[in-house]
């Protein structure tokens, strides 16, 4: 069976690796989608609908495609079709420069027969409200109905309940480097694209699609990616856009949307409601839960949640709908439903704890399965002194007001079949390693590196891992879901323990001792049987000639495991004269399976955590009512965590078992229960919806009082 | 954005001459360009000739003596924020400076600019939108989404100034100098301001063919203490969900005279008169301070998402005054 080995044995595994790209991304010297430029490149730029509902009437292009300088305009939605939300695209261009597209796209006459509209759930449930989807009634999909247990009986038995209902606004990915590609045609059958995505392989194949063309004449590289969280994995209406221009021009064209368009379009986080009724036991179980509950998805659907999360509830009844409303859709973002479901899951804990007069931690150990939380309940109290909190909520003296919460999250990853890998060892001692995945900014480059330098008792840096590219024909999956280290490293390390094998055999009879008494380590071949036979590594290469050695890998169940736990500790400052909310320190106690890399992994959790308290503090979509637009679609209005924001966050990676996981969605979850649950700590109120920015604090306070 | 010609300055007489009859908007001066970039950018303003002020000579100077403070408007944020007198004898200016933007921002940002900036409304600031400050019929912010918007002397555009040098000067005293094609003028800084009932469409006195050239702040009196506290959602950058300005002359916890100047609440930087006359003579404690606070805001009135701002300013009044008798 094979199997990662012993932590003892580890010589790079599980040890804090920089990563490979890091000097060249602090450099610049890495080129991102953003920075590619080849010759002859023109610019694309799409108009977007204003309009949150139209029908259209009809587009004219023709004082577009004559002003100079513009080498092609297309239409993308036809006349009699349907606009459903601002953003929508309409038509687009290819210019010679980005300002001429710029000035292009604005002197095309778009005539729409506006429609009633509806942007916020309220407006889509209200009675007399327009229909907007000719499928759904009432701009909603049929409820979701879950039933377990008895949950009258359930109530029947519970010695407090509690009623509550919570809500999380619909969240933007904001990734950093927008979605685009720049696309060129070599000629009318190879189709070469450079895309910001997290699915290298699922562009290409949606491309040979769209285009009828052979999947291996479409080209995808992916050398370095800003950011995607689950909204970059198939080619979009953007790619296909620029392969159109780029094809009608025969020039290459890079289209990457701005900002603007990446808030309205390129999907969100669906928003939240839930009402709960909940019942625990007088000995603190908990006993009945039900929970009706909607979200958006914007036009589409997909605005699942769990709920309940992470606690087990023997009795309970859930009721989930989609609401619709006219605006762009939620795409998979980080973790999809988790955190919003636990942030009511965790608030609501808090809450019947209290009822019960106990301590929020006991309660979630007597109603917590997972052994791996209940050890990390007992790691991230004593990190955070957990002792320390108020022992009775906003009992803080003076006017900043100090509090600590707990929240939990829970992720499968694990990974899966499907990648294809290639291992080589060139007669120059060099070693490569090449798949098709991509490193969204994950580490995945040097988790390769580690594993193949591992296996050859080389350095990392010695390694070439070449991903990002369909060019080899080495497929792999899109990153999502937590997969990629899990779904890849298998794969990598066979092929390496292979190329290893076939190195051995061709050196084996040089130094007189059978393949299975070789070994590698420090740059020399030797047996382990006599210490006195070694070759050194360059030496043993160099004999291979011509005749590199270039082995594929294999999947292997037993390399990985799905399934992580985790839990984190929130301490914050609430000053109740400002409503100003600074967290102070969080403690994410993370179990991710084996970390390849101990470094690149505490920063995934500190990335997860920074998302999480995003979303918590500050993040939030607001859509006008009166006009249908977005009205925050920039980094202005729309808040992200800045420098200011950041607390000291203690990462800590939580050993539970040698195969590989994944730890990219999850960090993000627990944050939001523990920051909303270390607020009402500090100030003894509870804010049940989310972002909790000043204005909140302040009506909370205010209502209190009163 | 629209294509503009480019003209760099080389006198006053020539700017106040391309300025003067063009009306708004056609001929526009720039000097840091945070502001009217983005305008430009969002199609917001969309004029043909640029005048780069920056070429003028010797108005990026700060000159700091007996008679007090002069201030170039070609001076940038970041100069003001660390000028050594002006942190040491004026520090509400160079505290209200230091929580401007951020490094990048009040490196370039001016002086006249971040007085003469535009409000960050995320109507007026939407091309699409034409509300009544752009000549439309609507403030959207009445029945819109109003978080951001004013609790004082919005009637009827209920924009906030955006400024946090403002209230910082107005409370210092401080008046501007102001060039035209007609002359030389100064006035009071706080006059500089207007409010939409006077004028929707603009925020302050300015002709079109006017600039501001200079501000001047006379000295600062012997046991003043100052401070600038801005309340905003995120660390930086982040405009004020209100600020308040605060100079005080004191006599151990006596109050001789009080400046209390508000920002992010109202469309021009609010002179509290109110908060002012609660405290001036008085022995400040936790009665008078929230007196001051809750007299600042009596006739305050929030729209749908914003009452929170009438706590908030309460509470930083209050605090500006306990802070000016510790």
């Amino acid at each position: 069976m094979a199997s990662w080995g012993e932590a003892s044995e580890s010589r790079l595994i599980g040890k804090r690796i920089p990563r490979l790209s890091g000097r060249d991304k602090v450099t610049g010297k890495a080129k991102y989608t953003f920075d590619i430029n080849r010759p002859g490149l023109l610019y694309g730029r799409i108009l977007r609908s204003e309009v949150a509902h139209a029908n259209v009437v009809g587009v004219d292009l023709s004082a577009a495609e004559a002003l100079p300088g513009v080498k092609a305009v297309t239409q993308i939605i036809d006349v009699g079709k349907k606009i459903r939300y601002q953003g929508q695209e309409i038509a687009a261009v290819a210019a010679e420069t980005d300002d001429i597209a710029k000035d292009a796209i604005r002197l095309i006459r778009v005539d729409l027969e506006e429609l009633p509209y509806v942007v916020t759930e309220e407006d889509a449930m209200a009675e007399g409200a327009p229909q907007i989807r000719d499928d759904w009634e009432a701009n909603q999909s049929n409820p979701g109905v879950r039933e377990e247990g008895d949950i009258k009986a359930g109530f029947d038995q519970a010695a407090v309940e509690v009623e509550a209902t919570y809500h999380t606004p619909v969240q933007t990915h904001v990734c950093l480097e927008t979605h685009g590609n720049v696309v060129e045609w070599e000629d009318e059958q190879n189709l070469t694209v450079w895309a910001s995505t997290q699915g290298v392989f699922g562009v290409r194949n949606d491309l040979a699609g769209t285009f009828n063309l052979p999947a291996n004449q479409v080209r995808v590289i992916t050398e370095h990616m800003g950011g995607g969280f689950g909204s970059k994995f198939g080619a979009g209406v953007e790619a296909v856009t620029a392969a159109n221009l780029a094809r009608i021009t025969g020039r290459p064209v890079k289209l990457m949307l701005t900002r603007k368009a990446e808030h309205l379009v390129a999907g969100n986080r669906p928003s939240m409601t839930q009402q709960v009724r909940a019942g625990a036991t007088g000995d603190g179980r908990l006993i009945a839960y039900d929970m009706k509950g909607y979200g958006t998805g914007g036009i589409s659907s997909g605005a699942g949640f769990s709920a309940p999360y992470v606690y087990h509830v023997p009795n309970l009844r859930t009721e989930k709908r989609n609401v619709t409303v006219n605006v762009g859709n939620q795409r998979a973002m980080r973790a999809p439903g988790h955190p919003q479901g636990a942030f009511a899951m965790d608030s609501l804990m808090d809450e019947l704890a209290e009822k019960l007069g106990m301590n929020p931690l006991e309660f979630r150990r007597i109603n917590d399965e997972s052994e791996v939380r209940q050890a990390q309940y007992t790691l991230g109290a004593q990190e955070i002194g957990w002792h320390r909190r108020n022992s009775v909520p906003g009992s803080g003296k003076g006017v900043k007001k100090r509090g600590i919460g707990v929240g939990s999250g829970e992720w499968g990853g694990g990974g899966g079949r499907g990648t294809q890998a290639r291992v080589t060892i060139n007669s120059d001692g060099t070693v490569e390693a090449v798949t098709g995945t991509q490193d969204i900014g994950t580490g995945i480059r040097t988790a390769i590196a580690i594993i193949v330098a591992e296996e050859f008792g080389l350095a990392p840096t010695d390694i070439i891992v070449k991903v990002g590219d369909s060019a080899p024909g080495l497929p792999s999956g899109g990153s999502g879901g937590s997969q990629t280290t899990a779904s890849v490293a298998p794969v990598i390390k066979t092929a390496a323990a292979a190329a290893k094998q076939k190195l051995f055999e061709h050196i084996a009879s040089q130094l007189e001792a059978p393949i299975a008494d070789l070994r590698v380590g420090n740059r020399t071949i030797y047996v382990v049987s006599d210490r006195t036979k070694t070759i050194k590594w360059e030496l043993a290469t160099g004999q291979l000639g011509m005749e590199s050695i270039s082995e594929g890998g294999n999947w292997d169940e037993d390399l990985r495991a799905g399934g992580v736990a985790g839990t984190q500790f929130a301490e914050v400052e609430v000053d109740t004269e400002t409503g100003a909310l600074r967290v102070l320190k969080i403690v994410a106690v993370q179990d991710c399976g084996l970390a390849i890399n101990r470094l690149t992994t505490e920063s995934q959790i500190n990335g997860g955590v920074i998302m999480g308290l995003g979303q918590a503090l500050l993040e939030e979509r607001f859509v006008d009512a009166q006009t249908g637009r977005m009205l925050n679609a920039n980094l202005e209005d729309y808040k992200v965590p800045g420098t200011f924001e950041i607390p000291e966050i203690k990462s800590i990676v939580f050993d539970t078992h040698r195969k590989v996981t994944g730890v990219g969605e999850p960090p993000c979850i627990p944050t939001l229960g523990a920051i909303a649950n270390a607020v009402y700590n500090a100030i003894g109120v509870r804010i049940r919806e989310l972002p909790i920015t000043p204005d909140k604090v302040l009506t909370a306070l205010a209502e209190k009082k009163a | 954005m629209e294509k503009f010609s480019y003209v760099n300055a080389t006198s006053l007489e020539q700017v106040t001459e391309l300025l003067s009859d063009s009306g708004w908007g056609e001929v526009m001066p720039i000097a840091g360009g945070t502001d009217l970039l983005a305008e430009l950018k969002e199609y917001v303003e969309t004029p043909k000739t640029l005048i780069n002020l920056k070429t003028l000579p010797g108005m990026d100077e700060i000159n700091a003596d007996a008679s007090g403070l002069k201030i170039g408007a070609l001076v940038t944020v970041a100069d003001i924020a660390k000028h050594p007198t002006i942190q040491h004898h004026y520090t509400v200016l160079a505290q209200a400076a230091g929580s401007v933007a951020t490094p990048q921002i009040r490196n370039v940002g001016t002086l006249g600019g971040n007085l003469c900036q535009r409000p960050r409304c995320w109507y007026y600031r939407d091309e699409n939108t034409n509300c009544l400050k752009k000549g439309g019929d609507l403030c959207y912010a009445v029945d819109g989404l109003s978080k951001y918007h004013a609790i004082l002397g919005g009637d009827p555009v209920y924009i906030v100034h955006p400024s946090d040098l403002a209230p910082a000067l107005i409370a210092l005293g401080a008046s501007v100098k102001i060039v035209g094609a007609e002359g030389e003028k100064t006035m009071s800084l706080e006059d500089f301001f207007t409010l939409p009932a006077a004028n929707p469409f603009r925020e302050n006195v300015l002709e079109p063919n006017e600039i501001v050239v200079e501000v001047q702040v006379p000295p600062a009196k012997p046991h003043t203490k100052s401070f600038y506290l801005k309340a905003r959602e995120k660390g930086a950058p982040d405009f004020a969900l209100a600020s308040v300005a605060g100079v005080f002359e004191m006599d151990g916890r006596t109050c001789k005279a009080a400046s209390v100047v508000l920002g992010g609440v109202a469309p021009a930087p609010w002179r509290s008169k109110e908060a002012e006359a609660a405290l001036t003579g008085k022995m400040i404690d936790d009665t008078i301070s929230k007196q001051a606070g809750a007299d600042a805001v009596k006739d305050a009135q929030p729209l749908n998402d914003n009452a929170y701002k009438v706590t908030l300013t309460q509470n930083l009044v209050s605090r500006a005054a306990m802070m000016a008798a510790s």
